[in-house]
């Protein structure tokens, strides 16, 4: 039996077919493996992509392709005046997804919506442990503190009450911790003494549904036919784990998959140039920058974190290191967030300058740390040789850096304690809400132990950030945004290098793909033809 | 020989509780903190950890939960896996099946061709064929694997379209695996064409795989089978007038073999340890990478768990390779 290239896809695409005369399949050569069904809780991009991108629904959604907000289950809702109350008014005939164990007797309702959340926040609730349940998303955005209750209005409606006004918090609602799941579902497992499946084989109310589960594998779905907002175009979705960036190249030049993620660098040219491929990019919803610890003399000093930046030479690092994936950074969030500020000036490559700058501040022979992550990150694909470009970029400012690194957890614990001087790292947005960035990198309550590791806490800098936290008015917060992110310039206490452009390499038959501005992977609305 | 084999059984247990304490106590050496870990950037309250560290029994002095361990072992329970949260047990037969299959495919390859190879490389010392074998297996020997196959995927599967890329068997079938062995599997599918289809996709992996015990074997072989051809009895075997096939074959081989089959079983237990990078490579779903991966994560009951299984496995295929020779040379049976 032999395959030929193109020969090798019609096989594919006939085998798979065989089975159902007509029916579509798509094949994603997927990066790894999920670590679970149940998206609460985890915090990896594979297992979203496996989960929440296309088996869940939630009540609000992000556009596909856009960070803009839209009706998920919620068909529609009302913020009271102050700010703190949510009302939910659910979409009617929104159906689960069955399987060998379970057959749902009702429509999505109310009771759902409780389940899924009361599940995170309620340490009392019956779930609340089931399969050693940790919640680090739902944590990590504060919604414990945050929602104060959630009340079944009647069937169809749910009201949030909140402990203070959060203009975010409706882009929280739509991120992947937030996905709906079948309270019905987990009751009957539960009597049966084994709710731990409803964390194995999910039921959903998303686009397709699960049907099987190989271990490093091969994960397949089949599209829901009562989807809410219609049946997917194509019939079947299967992911081929392939944990080798230029094996998955190899496949999909094969016709083994019809897309993939996460290519090599070095293979990017390669896909540009083949005529069965289309090579879609986006700037990556991220970004990678460097910290001053402002607690540490002589960073606590503007002037002296200014000269450093100026000593930053952000294109050459852009060219060794994103290796012409990626765009220089000015600014905290990336352009494609709403309330980006195109008028802020970035400070020039200027070692000269900056030479000057520290003679004036008193600066002469510092010599400081700077940690470099043990990580590769879609933010940093390699740190350590960042580190090495600015250890040398400092060095002809009179500067001595030296590389210090540690095992990824204990890199992070370290630096909330603020032990580094200055070190390397990066944020990939959540939510497409400027505050997601903000909020955790920079602002004051998030200094001192939590992912603001410049601790650097300024005032006039953090009012702004409050202030539009609480308005909901999007101009006016737009306005707050942006002057803070001027501030923010001129005091220096990050350099921002880059961000990253992510690639998303498929085969021509392949229409209708959009990238995810979050770095998911979603497959409704996608087709093949030909 | 019942003997021989109490003897060599009283030896397995010792080796075994010491086994249990490397597994438990190697990955709690590298730092890390597995719930730091699986939160990544998302910062975790103090309040939350300890509640995690309580509930995975991460929270006890070392001595408490090593004796946890080992009564849960006493009961067959490995615990679970705190990342997938399935039973280690389960995750690693899942998994175990795909690495053996693989490796016993490598290994004989390995065996059918390196033991002839090197029989006639030793016969005709110092030809052409001597040559080329003990060049080529020096290469194989050295071969960086990773490179090595993904230079056989783009040849054969990505040039030639020979084989697939990766993978056990294709999408195309889809059916409960019953054994987890991919051959027998796809036989008891019934479905046509799936045996085909899983053998094609073993042929590259085996190969990989297979290169370096090949070259060991062969080498072992040709240098075992020179010593042994040397030895007096061979010339008496000569002197007596024997057929030549029948000296090689029946007086020299089987006592060559002796050192070859100790050869064998080291590759056979790291083979069956799961092979990290062939695995990758080739997308094989065996424990190598699962291993791998659980370390990366601090996945403590997943590590010391497989880590404990493997040695298990090794320690059985020790135990076969002793009884082996105990079979091929009588003094050793016989401990003399």
């Amino acid at each position: 039996m032999r395959y030929g290239l193109a020969g090798g896809l019609g096989l594919m695409l006939a085998a798979v077919a065989a089975p159902h005369a007509q029916a579509k399949t798509l094949v994603y050569c997927s990066e790894a493996s999920p670590e679970g069904f149940t998206p609460a809780f985890y915090t990896s991009g594979t297992t979203f992509d496996a989960t929440s991108k296309n088996i869940f629904s939630k009540l609000v959604e992000f556009e596909r392709g856009t960070t803009t907000i839209v009706p998920g289950v919620a068909e529609s809702w009302t913020i009271s005046d102050d700010g703190t109350e949510y009302t939910f008014k659910l979409r009617p005939g929104v159906k689960f997804h069955s399987s060998a164990k379970f057959t749902p007797t009702r429509d999505l309702n109310a009771d759902d919506i409780i389940w899924s959340f009361d599940r995170q926040r309620d340490a009392q609730h019956p779930f609340h442990a089931v399969s050693g349940g940790s919640y680090t998303y739902f944590g990590d955005m504060g919604m414990p503190d945050l929602i104060k209750g959630i009340e079944k209005v009647d069937d169809m409606t749910v009201k949030f009450t909140l402990a203070r006004p959060e203009s975010p918090f409706l882009a929280d609602l739509a991120m992947d911790f937030a996905s709906i799941m079948s309270a019905e579902y987990a009751d009957q497992m539960m009597k049966a003494g084994t709710p731990e499946v409803v964390d194995q084989e999910p039921i959903g109310t998303g686009p397709f549904q699960f049907v099987a589960y190989q271990k490093d594998a091969v994960i397949r779905y089949k599209a829901h036919p009562d989807y809410w907002a219609g049946k997917a175009p194509i019939d079947d979705l299967v992911f081929a784990i392939t944990p080798d960036a230029a094996v998955r190249w190899q496949k999909l030049q094969a016709g083994e998959c019809h897309m993939m993620p996460y290519p090599n660098p070095a293979d990017i040219e390669a896909m540009r140039s083949n005529p069965d491929i289309t090579l879609m990019e986006q700037n990556g919803l991220n970004i990678g920058y460097v910290v001053f610890n402002t607690k540490k003399k002589p960073f606590d000093d503007k002037r002296v974190r200014q000269a450093l930046t100026m000593a930053i030479n952000k294109d050459a690092i852009l060219e060794a290191v994103y290796q012409g994936a990626g765009s220089v950074a000015k600014n905290l969030i990336p352009p494609t967030i709403w309330s980006y500020n195109d008028a802020v000036k970035d400070y020039p490559y200027d070692p000269e300058s900056a030479k000057n700058m520290l003679k004036e501040a008193g600066v002469e022979g510092l010599k400081t740390d700077l940690w470099a992550m043990p990580v590769q990150r879609p933010y940093n694909p390699n740190a350590r040789r960042m580190a090495e470009l600015i250890q040398s970029d400092w060095a002809k400012v009179g500067v001595e850096a030296e590389i210090v690194s540690y095992e990824w957890g204990e890199y992070l614990k370290r630096a909330r304690a603020g032990e580094d001087s200055t070190m390397l790292i990066g944020w990939t947005g959540d939510n497409g809400d400027p505050d997601n960035f903000f909020g955790p990198l920079l602002s004051c309550a998030a200094a001192n132990g939590g992912n603001n590791y410049t601790n650097w806490c300024h005032q006039p800098f953090d009012e702004k950030l409050v202030k539009a936290r609480l308005v909901s008015d999007q101009a006016e917060r737009t306005k707050l945004y942006e002057e803070a992110q001027v501030i923010m310039k001129e005091e220096a206490p990050i350099v921002t290098i880059a961000h990253s452009v992510v690639f998303e390499p498929m085969r021509k038959e392949v229409k209708n793909y959009k990238i995810d501005p979050f770095g998911g992977h979603i497959f409704y609305g996608v087709d093949i033809e030909g | 020989m019942l003997r021989f084999l109490l003897a060599r059984l009283g030896v397995l247990i010792p080796t075994f509780l010491g086994v249990t304490l490397l597994a438990f106590g190697l990955i709690r050496l590298i730092p890390g903190d597995p719930i730091l870990l699986m939160a990544g950037q998302h910062v975790v309250s103090d309040e939350q950890r300890a509640t995690l560290m309580q509930r995975y029994g991460f929270d006890q002095p070392l001595p408490v939960q090593y004796l946890t361990f080992l009564g849960e072992l006493a009961h067959g329970n490995l615990g679970q896996s705190i990342t997938t949260r399935q039973p280690v047990l389960n995750e690693f037969l899942t998994l175990f099946p795909a690495t053996v299959e693989l490796a016993l495919c490598a290994l004989l390859l390995a065996t059918l061709i390196g033991i002839p190879a090197g029989v006639i490389a030793a016969i005709r010392r110092g030809s052409v064929f001597d040559h080329v074998l003990m060049g080529t297996s020096l290469t194989g020997f050295s071969m960086p694997i990773f490179w090595w196959g993904l230079l056989l995927i783009i040849l054969f599967s990505g040039t030639l379209h020979w084989t697939p890329v990766s993978g056990r068997i294709d999408l195309l079938y889809f059916f409960e695996p019953v054994t987890g062995f991919m051959l027998i599997d796809s036989l008891l599918s019934g479905q046509e064409g799936a045996f085909t289809s899983a053998a094609r996709h073993l042929i590259l992996p085996t190969i990989v795989l297979g290169t370096i015990p090949l070259a060991i074997i062969a080498r072992q072989t040709r240098s075992a089978m020179l010593e042994v051809l040397n030895e007096d009895y061979v010339r008496t075997a000569r002197a007596k007038g024997l057929a030549p096939s029948r000296v090689v074959g029946v007086h020299a081989l089987r006592n060559a073999l002796i050192p070859v089959v100790t050869t064998i079983g080291l590759q056979a237990s790291s083979a069956f340890s799961g092979a990290i990078l062939t695995e990758t490579i080739f997308s094989w779903p065996g424990i190598g990478k699962w291993l791998v991966d659980a370390v990366g994560r601090r996945d403590y009951p997943s590590v010391q768990g497989g880590i404990l299984l493997i040695a298990s496995i090794v320690m059985l295929v020790n135990f076969s390779v002793d009884l082996i020779y105990g079979l091929l040379n009588p003094r050793i049976r016989h401990g003399r």
